[in-house]
């Protein structure tokens, strides 16, 4: 039997059109535009200037507190502008503009690095580096990772869980990336156990990627801690908490963290950054990407640098066709639909997926009646039909009461709604007056 | 590509195919076998009873909606068309067509509109409609047609009593189970569906097709029909074993008077059923639970249409009480 969490979750068409294809290098792209605020806590503060030279791998702004991180140029060029441009969260974020210098070498050299296994810095300086070259949590959450790693000394932490489910639809970055840099990631899996002075570590796939597990089990057999669980297909399994109870059968307390569990739980993209800054000396700069959709000449995964603007990964695979109705930055059940396609690849962008006229239909919504489909998915226990009715009443301090906050925003009760209704829409939105609620209390 | 085109709504961008209407119209293909038995045995009255409560559940939304709430109509969406079925299904075939117009409107407009359509009403409308008919026309109501003979004849038909009504009169003559079975049909007969009752209450095995058809389409789950059923049987199980010659043996009860056809059908009701599989359960024991005693002690021998409706009130207490388990809210710490 494959592990899976009990309760709740649903399984999408997969549409993993891009697994076979080997991750691409984007060509160097001639302006980047580099937001300030690529992880969730507090801004970057901007450490360059207009027409200042900068070299690839320079801090251009610095970690602006404790969880906040540090953000270095991608490419090696001039600053151009200091200018505010919408994000891929539709947000107006201040930016670093820089022109990339064609005739700079460094910004051809690639990252196929020879493997390098042996581990040479010390536990302090290994968690200093990753809280000085800007990794963050490429898995979408784009959490600070030095902060994970700051383990709470009445914390007992026994576990490090390796997320590679890539339970979205669509994308398939992580899944190229187990393939081809698999010995790197487990040494950086090694990296984090020797950190955080714990002898076991599991990584979670989901078994639509047997390829993965048998690269993995092949490289691991018999060694050092590192398991290699096969996981049943089932979304929204890469979840945090939900991939706990998967692996582990430990449930996170309502307002917990992983860590009150014993586990820290990382995506096997920043496992990789974390193997880059501590074997090569490289800062995160850049990131797989899968461009995708039904439509698409050719979809691909791709190298991209850090602030390449969407438009130059669609161009790569072909431009969008004309019946295109979305692009969404990230998967189909959590990504965000983009205003346009000038907005940069970010840390935390995944995947660029191209929605059709076809598949972009939704139908009208309707009157809820109440068949419990919502009910029966969410991962959470929670119940969206009543949390939505509550949200559209206004009646926020109800809603909390029903745990709102608790929502992981995962859509699968929209999803799978038989009248349609918007239910996440109204959930967020209850959610986020909950949060100001809570926080003025 | 223009930028007109280009929609921001959020996420989930995808969506499964099934939709309202088509749990509606699932509903309706499992009620077929049904239906075609009951023009086997009830003939061209089943017809016209049926087509009169769809005609009319239709024609009232319709009305309704247009002229009274001056709302959108919904007469689409399947939900009208179910509780025109499931009316018809519950009344004896032969029932003068006037009375099934006005049970059609009560379903309707009392049953469901009344409370603001679709997804608000609290009972299910088709027994509402039935039950205001039964209280009213109480004669008319329990006339049942005898099977097969007179599947052709439009009026006057002979009438005769059902299973359970058998028994009831049996047992307040004085009469002993083992002299009462020689009147009742056989429990093959209850089956195939060749007995006194409504329209679409006689086939078990057509009923049981049909159900077994929208468990497989997850159109409803397995939880309340079979709850339903067996607390019926355990319930009914214990008296008929303290005095055999009492009481009805379990497969009887649960062959007759409409229980399976309240169980996969009307107490399944997406709307006025619990949300979650624990509420379900209960709410199915309490069916079954008030089904027999009402059948056992009450005045009405077939009983689960009244059942139903009682635990329908009480859903809205069931969904507030038994919730899903909160994810993190027992926590067993389990860290070694
Ligand atoms: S899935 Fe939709 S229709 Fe069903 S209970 Fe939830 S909100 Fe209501
Ligand atoms: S309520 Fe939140 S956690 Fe539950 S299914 Fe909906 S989005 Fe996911």
């Amino acid at each position: 039997m494959l592990k899976t969490f009990p309760k709740g979750g649903i399984h999408p068409s997969e549409n993993k059109i891009t697994s076979a294809k080997p991750i691409k290098r984007l060509p160097l792209p001639k302006v980047v535009y580099v937001p300030i605020s690529q992880h969730i806590g507090i801004p970057a503060e901007i450490v360059v200037d207009r027409k200042d030279k900068v070299e690839i791998g320079q801090v251009i702004a610095k970690s602006g507190g404790y969880v906040s991180s540090n953000i270095h140029s991608p490419v090696a060029g001039t600053v151009t502008k200091l200018d505010k441009i919408v994000d891929t969260r539709g947000y107006k974020k201040q930016c670093i503009v820089i022109r990339s210098d064609v005739k700079n070498e460094s910004n051809f050299q690639e990252n196929e690095y020879p493997l390098k296994e042996e581990i040479s810095l010390q536990q302090e300086e290994i968690l200093k580096r990753i809280s000085e070259y800007g990794i963050v949590g490429l898995g979408g959450a784009t959490f600070p990772s030095h902060v994970k790693l700051q383990v709470k000394k009445d914390k007992l932490l026994d576990c490090l869980i390796v997320n590679g489910v890539e339970c979205e639809p669509f994308l398939t970055a992580d899944h190229r990336l187990m393939l081809e840099k698999g010995k790197e990631i487990l040494v950086g899996i090694r990296i984090l156990m020797y950190a955080l002075q714990i002898d076991r570590a599991i990584i979670g796939i989901e078994n639509n990627k047997k390829d993965a597990i048998d690269l993995f089990r092949s490289l691991t057999s018999g060694a050092s801690g590192i398991q290699i669980a096969a996981l049943q297909v089932k979304y929204p399994q890469g979840g945090e908490k939900q991939l706990i109870r998967a692996l582990l059968k430990r449930e996170v307390p309502k307002n917990g963290l992983p860590m009150d569990v014993g586990v820290v739980v990382h995506n096997v993209g920043t496992v990789f950054a974390i193997y880059q800054a501590i074997q090569h000396n490289r800062p995160l700069m850049e990131r797989v990407v899968t461009v995708t959709g039904k439509k698409l000449n050719d979809p691909s995964n791709f190298w991209v640098k850090i602030g390449t603007p969407v438009k130059d990964l669609l161009d790569a695979v072909g431009g969008v066709p004309e019946d295109t109705r979305k692009i969404v930055s990230g998967g189909p059940m959590m990504g965000k639909a983009l205003k346009n396609t000038d907005v940069p690849v970010t840390k935390g962008t995944s995947g660029i997926l191209v929605i059709s006229e076809d598949e972009a239909s939704r139908g009208e919504p309707k009157n809820c009646i109440r068949c419990g489909e919502c009910v029966d998915v969410c991962p959470m226990g929670l119940e969206p039909h009543l949390l939505m009715n509550l949200s559209e009443k206004g009646m926020y301090e109800k809603a909390i009461e029903e745990d709102i906050l608790t929502c992981i925003e995962c859509g699968s009760c929209s999803y799978v709604c038989p009248s349609h209704r918007p239910l996440l829409d109204y959930i967020r939105f209850g959610k986020s007056i909950g949060k100001q609620l809570e926080s003025n209390k | 590509m223009s930028d007109q085109t280009i929609i921001v709504s959020s996420s989930p961008h995808v969506h499964s195919e099934r939709t309202s209407e088509k749990l509606m119209y699932d509903v309706v293909i499992a009620l077929l076998p049904v239906f075609l038995v009951s023009l086997y045995v009830f003939g061209i009255n089943a017809l016209i009873a049926t087509f009169t409560a769809i005609i009319s559940c239709l024609l009232f939304e319709y009305l309704i909606q247009k002229f009274l709430l001056k709302t959108k109509t919904t007469i689409t969406d399947g939900s009208a068309l179910i509780t025109g079925i499931l009316l018809a299904f519950n009344l004896p075939a032969g029932i003068p067509v006037w009375m099934i117009v006005v049970g059609s409107l009560v379903a309707i407009g009392i049953g469901k509109l009344s409370f603001g359509g679709l997804g608000f009403n609290i009972f299910n409308p088709a027994l509402v409609g039935r039950v205001f008919l039964l209280v009213s026309f109480p004669v008319q109501m329990t006339l049942w047609p005898v099977p097969i003979e007179n599947n052709t004849t439009l009026v006057d038909a002979v009438t005769g009593a059902t299973t359970l009504g058998l028994i009831k009169e049996g047992v307040q003559f004085g009469q002993s189970m083992s002299e009462i079975s020689t009147q009742i049909p056989s429990t093959a007969d209850m089956f195939m569906g060749l007995t006194s009752g409504s329209i679409g209450e006689m086939s078990a095995l057509a009923l049981l097709i049909g159900g077994i058809f929208l468990i497989g389409r997850k159109v409803i789950s397995w939880h309340i029909p079979v709850t339903v059923l067996a607390t019926m049987a355990v319930v009914t199980g214990v008296f008929w074993m303290a005095d055999p010659e009492y009481y009805a043996n379990p497969l009887i009860h649960v062959l007759s008077g409409g229980a399976i056809l309240g169980a996969f059908y009307m107490a399944t009701d997406l709307v006025t059923s619990p949300v979650t599989k624990k509420g379900m359960v209960i709410f199915a024991i309490g069916i079954g639970v008030i089904t027999v005693v009402i059948r056992l002690f009450g005045s009405y021998p077939e009983g689960i249409s009244f059942a139903i409706l009682i635990m329908n009130a009480f859903v809205p207490l069931i969904n507030r009480y038994f919730k899903p388990r909160r994810f993190g809210s027992r926590i067993k710490a389990k860290i070694v």
